[in-house]
């Protein structure tokens, strides 16, 4: 090895030196952190002041009095923050059920059984994994367009039961934790299998259920590119595609407007970000691992 | 055949619980992807559904090709893509190292990560909005620079019209929402590695440096292969943030490819044809890509540890040949 010079010299390495290194580790650290956090600061802030106090000077640390004024000029507007919630509730909260149940469904089947086209399956869902959805946006806006269903929730719900990132997730968990004697046993007592499955299995995954619904919901949320394509009508607007419309020219002045605009969308986000973010981070680090 | 316990077999059962996932697949999946490969070869344009296919079946894939608009989208998305790409995994590794350097503790890490994470759950479109107002006319940004004297205070100053500005805030944003993202993967496929090599290099006295240049990185090649190929795959299909920002203005600057197809087909001339022959096209790029990158730093894998297993066993046959 060509290391033995290398080993010789890290005893003699300063003190200086490695408290120097640390305080650099921190400074980059908190520094990231602000930038992370600043930009969100100045939006809750400037929420709150007039749009005269924001042009003459954008950046202040402490809110002002403006924040009613600001929500009246900003309802007058075309924006509608209730009507997005609502239907993003709505197209969110359905979806997320959709897809973990039917993934759990399907992860089990893949776990549970032994059939034939069982491996060709699971190598058919890995490979689907990687499909880009927009590849078959236009194909998919002319189905919905020929079947008049655009405007309509169905096409953003419906095809979550098919979620082969989910179901890959699902089935690495059911590996780990499942004993099929514990299925065997209820099939002992006269379980019938789809019994057993909403009875027995579900409830055991239910700490895989929690975090690839949390992901599903927010990712159901944010989801800018389907909606636009298929909802015209504007009382079907989903949160992310009301956001858009604070492009507008009626908005062009009003600052304060719309950084209290951007505040209540935000702030749904924050708020399970915040109650949730142990689970949120476990949950990406866990998706790393899939290889 | 597996043996059936109690002469009851249960395998129709696999087969029962993967129905709603293929039926849906096929449906919403796989019949819109080949739709989409029709429409290609059709001469759709407006509202309506009946096609009719062209007689030089690659006519629409040419023009595609051949057009400006198109070409400069794919350059701006390969360019914004390297742009928070490389920065972002340079951070994401310096982080990771950081974090899982059991030596030097940095403490309050878990509130670092769950900062460094929070841009990434928060709405892209929001967050171009919020971008647009900081840099906007009268934004804070614009204000910073004015009160620190690095631009004239009389002079409006818009940012947002210079093409090579609007792309880095992009950039910006997509390495902002993402580096905290590739940081936990990259610390969670650290901690996955084998302790006992950490465990040797420490005892064969390697530095916190050394550890992760030697034994961590190379360890580490799976795990930055699936970081690149799946921020390949979501980079070419940049959408929100280049649509909310400023609708690929200033000149197109912004302009991507996923967002030319958009105004292709859902803009005013609803131009199906020539979005579906795109879409195809950067299908077939973004497959090429991945299956390439994925087969390049295999093959150079395998190739190596070959080396290395032919070095091994020459030492092998020498040390044993002067033994007997």
């Amino acid at each position: 090895m060509t290391g033995f010079e290398k080993r010789e010299s890290i005893p003699k390495s300063s003190n200086a030196g490695t408290i120097t290194y640390k305080v650099v580790k921190y400074f980059i650290c908190i520094l990231l952190a602000v930038i992370s956090i600043i930009p969100f600061y100045i939006m809750i802030m400037n929420g709150t002041r007039s749009s005269p106090e924001i042009r003459t000077n954008a950046i202040a640390f402490l809110p002002s009095i403006y924040i009613g004024r600001n929500l009246d000029v900003l309802t007058r507007g075309s924006f509608d923050p209730l009507v997005g919630l609502i239907n993003s509730l709505i197209i969110s909260s359905g979806a997320t059920i959709l897809s973990v149940y039917f993934s759990s469904l399907t992860a089990y089947g893949l776990v549970a059984y032994n059939w034939k086209l069982r491996q060709p399956f699971f190598s058919f869902i890995m490979a689907v994994m990687m499909i880009p959805a927009q590849v078959s946006a236009i194909g998919f806006y002319q189905f919905m367009y020929g079947l008049n269903m655009t405007n309509n929730y169905l096409p953003l719900i419906i095809p979550a039961i098919a979620a082969p990132g989910m179901v890959f997730f699902m089935r690495q968990y059911l590996m780990a934790t499942l004993h099929l004697d514990i299925v065997n046993s209820a099939r002992v007592d006269g379980s019938g299998e789809f019994h057993t499955f909403n009875r027995i299995v579900l409830p055991i995954m239910i700490p895989a259920i929690a975090t690839q619904a949390i992901f599903s919901f927010v990712g159901n949320w944010n989801n800018l590119f389907l909606p636009m394509v298929l909802l015209t009508d504007k009382s079907k607007y989903t949160m992310p595609i009301m956001v858009t419309l604070l492009r507008g020219d009626f908005y062009r002045v009003e600052y304060g407007s719309v950084y209290i605009a951007l505040t209540l969308t935000t702030l749904p986000l924050f708020l399970i970000y915040f109650l949730l973010s142990r689970y949120i981070i476990a949950g990406v680090a866990l998706g790393g691992v899939k290889e | 055949m597996p043996k059936k316990r109690k002469g009851v077999s249960y395998a129709k059962y696999g087969y029962i619980f993967s129905i709603p996932f293929v039926l849906i697949f096929l449906i919403f999946s796989l019949y819109p992807i080949i739709y989409t490969v029709m429409v290609s070869f059709s001469d759709l344009r407006g509202f309506g559904t009946e096609l009719n296919f062209l007689e030089k079946p690659f006519d629409n894939f040419i023009s595609v090709l051949n057009n400006q608009t198109f070409t400069k989208a794919l350059a701006n998305t390969a360019l914004i893509w390297m742009l928070n790409f490389i920065p972002q995994m340079l951070v994401a590794l310096v982080l990771a190292a950081w974090f899982t350097n059991k030596r030097t503790k940095i403490k309050g890490q878990g509130i670092f990560k769950i900062l460094f994470y929070m841009p990434n759950i928060i709405t892209a479109a929001s967050i171009a909005i919020l971008f647009g107002a900081l840099f906007g006319q009268d934004g804070p940004v614009d204000y910073l620079l004015k009160s620190i004297g690095a631009v004239p205070k009389d002079v409006p100053l818009r940012l947002l019209s210079n093409g090579w500005v609007s792309r880095g805030i992009v950039a910006f944003i997509q390495f902002w929402t993402w580096y905290g993202y590739t940081m936990l993967i990259l610390i969670s496929g650290i901690n996955g590695l084998n302790p006992e090599t950490f465990e040797s290099a420490d005892i064969d006295g390697a530095s916190p440096r050394q550890t992760f240049f030697h034994v961590v990185l190379p360890n580490l090649r799976t795990v930055m292969i699936y970081t690149l190929v799946t921020s390949l795959i979501g980079g070419l299909q940049m959408f929100d943030v280049p649509r909310v920002f400023q609708n690929g203005q200033p000149d197109g600057a912004t302009m991507t490819a996923s967002l030319f197809i958009y105004n292709q087909a859902f803009g005013t001339a609803h131009i199906m044809n020539m979005a579906a022959a795109a879409s195809l096209l950067m299908f077939i790029l973004i497959a090429v890509l991945s299956v390439g990158i994925f087969f390049i730093l295999r093959d150079r894998d395998a190739i190596r540890e070959r080396k290395q297993e032919k070095a091994r066993l020459k030492e092998w046959k020498k040390a044993g040949g002067e033994a007997r």
